[in-house]
């Protein structure tokens, strides 16, 4: 019996050492790769790092709006988490496919879905930084014409057409992402529906003076109003 | 004949060229939808033509951007049999009226360059733009325009004309004491839609690297002014008379703004080796009057351009901040908060408003259309202070503001130069 228990245990210990054996160097491949990725995720920071700052990317994420966000969110500026994200995805890259190569069955499904993923994480940054910036763009030329053109409350104009633009980036990125879909899909005719219905209140309430203005001054003659227009600029 | 010139100009318009052969004038009308104005305006040209230069080879170049109305048609249909007994029976040579149609939509600087390529390729030896808005074309324009080059052996002759005292403010409050500022040129007129040319100096603006640059040519005139001032060419100014506008309206402001402090601003940067080191400004050789001031009374709405000064410093506050320094926006959201009887935007602030739109428009804070669009309302302001200081102002006053104005833009040039230089 005790012989019988003692082989077991031998064989166990056994079993566990050739486990070990056969494990260890994977581990270490990992670790290895984990420490050459560091290496590499922190190169390729400073040199996303300084092409970012080359380019003036914190002048067009200010101009973009979302320098102002980090600000308030009391975030680094754009440039500072766009290398962070870059540094963070080689990492986690290079960490990933040494847990890959340790051969766990459960991590090797969502390591192929996190490199599958990471495309689709790309564009939806890529289409969220440039829907900014068309979103502060023309938000910015509306409210620029808007007082040329002696519009009451350009401000609200301005803010309406940024916010149509930034809700339909947001709708985009989330498709992007494939996160809560249907969600994003009810939410943004909800919020869309809103806007559009609030705007239409908003014009039908106090636009009925503009509107009358607008009419009289197109189609009532004789009344033409005196101002600087007679004055040729050139 | 260059393969340049052969790739934008159509063939017919080519043949009509070559038909045509070498000339000593050439007038070019760009035109759009002009049908109104342009058979008398043809029928002036002629006529001047054949009174002054009876001798001289001379065509008629109509450069049309897509008119509907049979613009084209007029001018070449114009006849000059009927003109030539009254104007000068000993005329000796052909008239020649060529129309072609470069693009479907109006475009300043596509016309100029068919004018200008159409003058190398028949070699004439002085050329004029006359504007097809202008109203009242008198019969000596065109020799004003055309007798310095041709006779004087000038490159350029600008026009000046008699003008209401509250007419082209933005020349006199803006273009005028800038370009004399920076350029240290008194040209009173540096962007007009009528003016005269040398072949040469055509001939030199046309292989510029000015055709290109996506913003469908608005402000050519004056890029061609400022050439001919950088190359150094012979320049000198005509009085041509009294000018009246077909009717503009207050939307106009923006495409002026474009046309003129745009095209100023972005020819700045490549012309800096040249302004930076000018300092002060000299007059040029003019015939006629040197500027004539028409006083008759008008009536202005200082009421509205006050109110749309201060809306426009209030509501466009944070484009401002990008643009302007934060004593210069200090003191515009103060004056700004002044009633109209106090209200005075001071030409020393207003100069160091234009340097500083200026110096954010090289570095493009924002998009440079928009920085434009922003000096729309304080140009207002400027405006109204200007028509309340002149109101009642003589001729003399009027001329003794605006040099006034020049000197405060010369003085404070080195603000300029180091706002252009300073890298924030």
């Amino acid at each position: 019996m005790r012989e019988m228990i003692i082989g077991e245990l031998s064989q166990a210990l056994h079993e566990i050492a050739r486990g070990f054996a056969h494990f260890l160097p994977r581990l270490i491949v990992m670790l290895i790769l984990a420490v050459v990725g560091w290496v590499i995720a922190y190169l390729a920071k400073v040199v996303v790092r300084s092409f970012l700052r080359l380019i003036k990317f914190d002048k067009l994420s200010e101009n973009a709006g979302a320098s102002q966000l980090l600000t308030k969110a009391a975030l680094p500026s754009a440039t500072e988490i766009v290398s962070r994200f870059v540094f963070w995805v080689t990492w986690l890259g290079f960490i990933l496919l040494g847990v890959r190569g340790l051969g766990i069955l459960g991590l090797q499904e969502q390591t192929a879905r996190f490199f599958l993923f990471l495309p689709r994480l790309f564009v939806a940054m890529f289409i969220l930084f440039f829907g900014l910036l068309a979103a502060s763009f023309f938000s910015r030329a509306a409210l620029l014409a808007a007082v040329n053109a002696n519009v009451p409350s350009p401000r609200v104009l301005s803010l309406a057409v940024r916010s149509i633009i930034i809700v339909f980036v947001l709708s985009i990125v989330f498709e992007e992402l494939g996160l809560a879909e249907q969600t994003m899909l009810v939410a943004f005719g909800i919020a869309f529906g809103a806007l559009m219905l609030g705007l239409a209140i908003a014009f039908g309430m106090g636009g009925r003076d503009l509107a009358k203005h607008f009419l009289e001054r197109r189609f009532v003659r004789g009344k033409k109003e005196e101002n600087e227009d007679e004055l040729s600029p050139l | 004949m260059k393969l340049a010139e052969e790739s934008f100009l159509t063939d017919d318009f080519l043949r009509q060229l070559i038909n045509v052969g070498e000339v000593d004038i050439l007038v070019g009308l760009p035109t759009h939808n002009d049908a109104k104005t342009i058979g008398s305006i043809v029928h002036t040209i002629q006529r001047d033509i054949l009174r002054c230069f009876p001798r001289e080879r001379a065509v008629i170049i109509n450069a049309d951007g897509g008119s509907r109305d049979g613009t084209p048609e007029l001018v070449t249909g114009v006849s000059i049999d009927d003109l030539r007994p009254a104007s000068n029976p000993y005329a000796l040579r052909t008239l020649h009226s060529i129309s072609t149609r470069y693009a479907a939509s109006p475009s300043s600087g596509v016309a100029l360059r068919t004018i200008l390529a159409a003058a190398e390729l028949l070699r004439a030896k002085a050329c004029v733009v006359m504007s097809p808005e202008s109203a009242n074309i008198e019969s000596e324009w065109l020799s004003k325009l055309l007798r310095p080059i041709y006779r004087d052996g000038f490159d350029l002759v600008t026009p000046t004309y008699g003008r209401h005292k509250f007419e082209g403010l933005l020349i006199t409050n803006l273009l005028y004491p800038m370009v004399r500022a920076l350029y240290g040129v008194r040209i009173r007129e540096a962007y007009s839609p009528e003016f005269g040319f040398s072949g040469r100096l055509g001939s030199q603006f046309l292989g510029q690297n000015v055709w290109n640059d996506g913003a469908d040519g608005a402000g050519v005139e004056l890029r061609f002014t400022l050439a001919a001032i950088t190359g150094g060419y012979r320049i000198c100014q005509s009085f041509l008379g009294e000018k009246d506008h077909i009717e503009r309206r207050g939307a106009d402001l923006v495409p002026a703004l474009r046309q003129t402090v745009g095209a100023l601003f972005s020819v700045l940067e490549a012309d800096f080796p040249v302004w930076s080191s000018v300092a002060g400004s000299q007059p040029v050789p003019t015939t006629g009057a040197d500027q004539k001031v028409l006083l008759e009374p008008v009536r202005v709405n200082r009421k509205r351009l006050r109110e749309m000064f201060s809306t426009g410093v209030a509501e466009l506050d944070s484009v401002f901040q990008s643009i302007l320094s934060p004593s210069t926006l200090a003191e515009l959201r103060r004056i700004a908060r002044l009633e109209e009887a106090e209200f005075r935007y001071p030409a020393e602030l207003w100069v160091r408003t234009v340097y500083e739109f200026a110096a954010a428009y090289r570095k493009s804070v924002i998009s440079r259309d928009h920085i434009i669009q922003a000096l729309a309302p304080l140009f207002r302001g400027r405006v109204f202070t200007f028509v309340t200081e002149n109101r009642s102002a003589s001729a003399d006053d009027v001329e003794n503001n605006i040099e006034g104005l020049c000197l405060e833009f010369e003085q404070l040039k080195p603000y300029l130069l180091q706002m252009w230089k300073s890298r924030k």
